[in-house]
């Protein structure tokens, strides 16, 4: 762990007074210091570019009082700019006089990641040479394939949390992530594939040659299939989702819209629907921030506070929030280990993890059968939220035509969108072959990026589709 | 505050001297100093505060054609000197690429043009709170406002040094004052809807004014109440200003130099041919006084002048930085760090003629998704819009737009209302056909 105070003129001692002195008086609040490495090397156009090596090192100091929050952040751990930090938090909450200073945590002694250093794990020459390995599987699969962008992401992040009476929190928390893109030329018409896979264990639960090259024959049946596709259908029909990735529906149809801020906000489409049935009684939606392992998983999140398993949708009825410390508070809930940031330049908010559905009795055969006029979706793309209104959408990479219970041709060029409230009373049948997705979710929200787990089972669900065939 | 130029660039400098010693062949940092203070605002009362101070260093490190990089926040000699040393070390393990080269040192940008981009004016926590104050009133007093979502200002400046082992050594100092308000609109029974404005300008006495940004957002959010559904159908469509941009967005992500040279835009084959009707000319220009896209070298440092993208419809130019330049075999024009202020020349017909010889059409005032795949050349998005029949018009979601992007270039007819808002400025834009509309 790193020793944010070995430096000439502040003692961890003295940033413990500045940030007692600064915080007794308010509600709540921390200093939050971070030492991150970053490795990324890639692999593009059959040879090795952009090798990056990059350091985030930096501390935000945060004073809440009731609703109010002041943030102030730096990249020099010293004296005299903890001391800015202090004056900065105390002209924004200067007015507020009645506090309640809480400054207790649910701790955890959870380790949900080995704690190894993965940029170390394995040599630069190693990671080039697999790299290349990488490039000449894949474009030995086909002639048709033009270009090949290969990337392995390390990153090593150390974090401290210090609040009032010298209370100190650490976690280390490595991630590793392998990507591949690929694009396939016919004639004039390109396509691409893309998959990846990843998380928080080490490399080789991820980078070994079973599962990277899975990752390339799942990028490379992408591309491929989208060569023989036709134009997507227009306008609502039913859409059979796969299992696994497909978990972006619920991360943006309901998970934004399950996020504490927007509670006591009032913004959310749900923000008056807790203890309501808003769907199908076989719909459970779960939130859970502390599986082994996972990309969205973490011991503490980024207010120290311990994560769990939370349910936020049981048989259909609404029971829960996502929340943060200060949402906690505002709304009377208890924290949920929701509280994420991108970094030191960032203050906390309430952020999905690993958000899944439970299973239901279904077959995915038994879906596509049922559907006379409609696609199935097998790779889905990001999406988006409008958490306001609840309309949401999101890109189709592959997905096939449906007629009369079969699947006929694979089509191109679909985006999918509906609304939160609408969607959830129009998911018609959900499978029993829940999956989590490899390892590849980064989720924004107010311009922070923080990775994410997803999962759902094969469900079937009527939206509307974005193609150009009428 | 900021750091000074002279701290930069004796920071710059240590950095090439300390590469170069440790045996390295060539060199280029840059180092950033940016201070930014926001206040958040929320139904009419201060929601947070945000101070940032930060000094960040990026350096390339080549080794003959070895090269590799790094970014860190600046810590102390100590820490810059192991990075420095943690760099070299990975560039030796390297493969040789032979493109990897500084600039050809004729093309590097001679001189510093003061392209008017700082206002040293400090604007105080208490100013923004009484700005945000103004801009909540104004867009409360709209009946079919609710509350707002937040709003925003933001003071950032930030002085920056680029420099490398070629004696390249320029920066400037810039300055950007940025407001927003975002609204939620409710009436009756119907659900919520919500839309934004926002404005950013260099200097402050530039910035819309308080009760402006407040009237301008609630009168975008109230005229989405109520919306309808429709039926799936082509028709056409006209894109607002604040989405035509995105024509420019796609655009410029199919003229990258990258997927030029590897082959992976839609365009790739397109050079010198025709992909816009003839009347339609785009243009570049890095050299515009007082906008914040503007600068005079890209980050390589190479000058960058006045480009035309596309001429008289045709394709006439790409996005261009060294590597990619050398790979192709021609100079680089300089945009290593992308485009600068691009706009399309505006056309001869009003806002309102647009509309006129069309029984029906679409008004898309907002989309969700990404506008247009650069590779695949498809286009598919969930869009919001007004929808006008003779003499009717009602607010319309919940739909999606399809077809493929180079429909929309080919049948694209583009208004005179250009304005310089964004880094991408486009007239209101007219698509007469190629777009289908996914609907119920």
């Amino acid at each position: 762990m790193t020793n944010f105070f070995e430096k000439l003129d502040l003692t961890r001692r003295q940033a413990e007074k500045i940030i007692d002195d600064t915080l007794f008086n308010k509600d709540d609040g921390e200093l939050y210091l971070e030492d991150s490495i970053n490795e990324n090397v890639i692999l593009d156009d059959g040879k090795i570019k952009n090798t990056n090596f990059s350091k985030k090192y930096g501390m935000g100091l945060r004073g809440v009082c009731e609703d109010v929050t002041a943030y102030s952040h730096t990249n020099s751990i010293d004296k005299s700019s903890l001391i800015n930090a202090s004056k900065n938090i105390n002209s924004t909450l200067n007015s507020f006089k009645n506090y309640k200073h809480n400054n207790s945590v649910k701790k955890t002694n959870e380790n949900l990641y080995s704690n190894h250093n993965p940029i170390e794990e394995k040599s630069l020459k190693e990671k080039i040479n697999l790299l290349n390995e990488v490039d000449k599987y894949v474009r030995s699969k086909s002639n048709l394939i033009k270009q090949v962008t290969a990337s392995i992401s390390c990153e090593k992040k150390n974090i401290e949390i210090i609040k009032t009476g010298g209370l100190s929190l650490t976690d280390e928390r490595p991630l590793v992530s392998f990507k591949i893109s690929l694009m396939m030329k016919k004639g004039f018409k390109n396509t691409q594939g893309s998959y990846a896979s990843g998380g928080r264990m080490t490399f080789d639960n991820y980078i070994n040659e079973i599962n990277w090259k899975k990752v390339c024959d799942e990028a490379f049946r992408q591309a491929e299939m989208n060569q023989e596709a036709r134009k997507a259908p227009a306008g609502e029909m039913d859409v059979v989702l796969n299992n696994g990735w497909s978990g972006v529906l619920l991360h943006e149809a309901l998970g934004h819209t399950l996020e504490g801020d927007f509670l006591y906000k009032k913004t959310s489409v749900f923000h008056d629907q807790i203890g309501n049935q808003i769907g199908n009684d076989n719909i459970t939606v779960v939130d859970e921030g502390n599986i082994a392992g996972r990309r969205g998983s973490l011991n503490m999140d980024d207010e120290g506070e311990k994560t769990q398993r939370n349910v936020l949708i049981e048989n259909g009825k609404l029971v829960k929030f996502m929340h943060d410390r200060l949402s906690a508070k505002l709304t009377n809930s208890e924290v949920t280990g929701n509280g994420r940031r991108e970094n030191y330049m960032f203050a906390p908010m309430p952020r999905m993890t690993n958000t899944f559905m439970m299973n239901g009795s279904n077959s995915r055969e038994e879906m596509i059968k049922s559907v006379s006029n409609g696609i199935y979706v097998d790779a889905l793309g990001g999406g988006s939220v409008d958490i306001v209104s609840g309309q949401f959408n999101f890109a189709v990479n592959n997905a096939w035509l449906i007629k009369n219970g079969k699947l006929i041709m694979p089509i191109e060029g679909a985006t999918l969108i509906g609304s939160g409230p609408e969607v959830i009373k129009k998911i018609k049948m959900i499978g029993n072959d829940l999956k989590l997705d490899n390892g590849f979710g980064t989720c924004g929200k107010s311009g922070q990026m923080v990775p994410v787990g997803l999962g759902i089972p094969s469900c079937k669900v009527s939206m509307t589709v974005g193609g150009s065939k009428i | 505050m900021i750091k000074e130029k002279k701290d930069l660039e004796n920071l710059a400098d240590y950095c090439i001297k300390n590469a170069i010693s440790c045996g390295s062949t060539g060199c280029a940092v840059s180092v950033v100093s940016s201070v930014s203070e926001t206040v958040n605002f929320r139904n009419k009362k201060i929601e947070n505060s945000d101070r940032s101070d930060i000094l960040i260093i990026n350096i390339n490190i080549y080794i003959g054609n070895k090269k590799s990089s790094s970014s860190f926040t600046y810590i102390d000699k100590n820490n810059t000197d192991i990075m420095i040393k943690k760099c070299f070390d990975i560039t030796k393990l390297l493969p040789e690429d032979k493109y990897n080269v500084l600039p050809d040192k004729n093309l590097l940008a001679k001189g510093n043009h003061d392209l008017l981009q700082f206002d040293d004016i400090e604007v105080n926590n208490q100013k923004k709170i009484e700005y945000l104050k103004r801009t909540e009133d104004s867009a409360l007093s709209n009946k079919f406002i609710i509350k707002t979502n937040g709003s925003s200002f933001t003071q950032s400046k930030n002085n920056f040094i680029l420099a490398n082992s070629l004696g390249f050594c320029s920066g400037f100092k810039k300055s950007k004052f940025s407001s927003y308000t975002d609204l939620v609109a409710k009436k009756n029974e119907s659900g919520m809807e919500r839309d934004y404005y926002y404005d950013s300008k260099a200097y402050y006495k530039d910035l819309i004014s308080p009760e402006d940004l407040g009237e301008r957002a609630a009168k975008l959010t109230a005229r989405k109440l109520n919306p309808k559904k429709i039926k799936t159908q082509s028709i056409p469509i006209i894109f607002e200003k604040r989405i035509s941009k995105n024509i420019l967005n796609i655009l410029s992500s199919s003229l990258s130099g990258s997927s030029f040279a590897r082959g992976t835009s839609f365009l790739k084959d397109k050079m010198n041919k025709e992909i816009f009707p003839k009347n339609i000319n785009i243009i570049d220009d890095p050299l515009i006084e007082k906008s914040l896209y503007s600068s005079s070298f890209d980050n390589e440092g190479v000058k960058s002048d006045k480009i035309k993208l596309v001429k008289n419809g045709i394709l006439n130019n790409i996005i261009l930085n060294t590597y990619y330049s050398k790979m192709l075999n021609i100079n680089s024009n300089g945009r290593s760090g992308g485009l600068t202020n691009t706009y399309f020349e505006p056309g001869k017909i009003s806002y309102n003629d647009l509309f006129k010889d069309y029984k029906k059409l679409i008004l898309i005032t907002d989309i969700m998704g990404s506008f247009g795949n650069p590779i695949t050349g498809d286009f598919s998005c969930g869009a919001t819009g007004i929808y006008f029949e003779k003499d009717e018009s009602y607010p319309i979601n919940n739909f999606t737009l399809g077809g493929k992007v180079n429909d929309i270039f080919k049948n694209i007819v583009l208004a005179n209302d250009l304005e310089f808002k964004y880094s991408k400025n486009c007239p209101t834009a007219l698509v007469q056909e190629g777009l289908v509309v996914g609907g119920v």
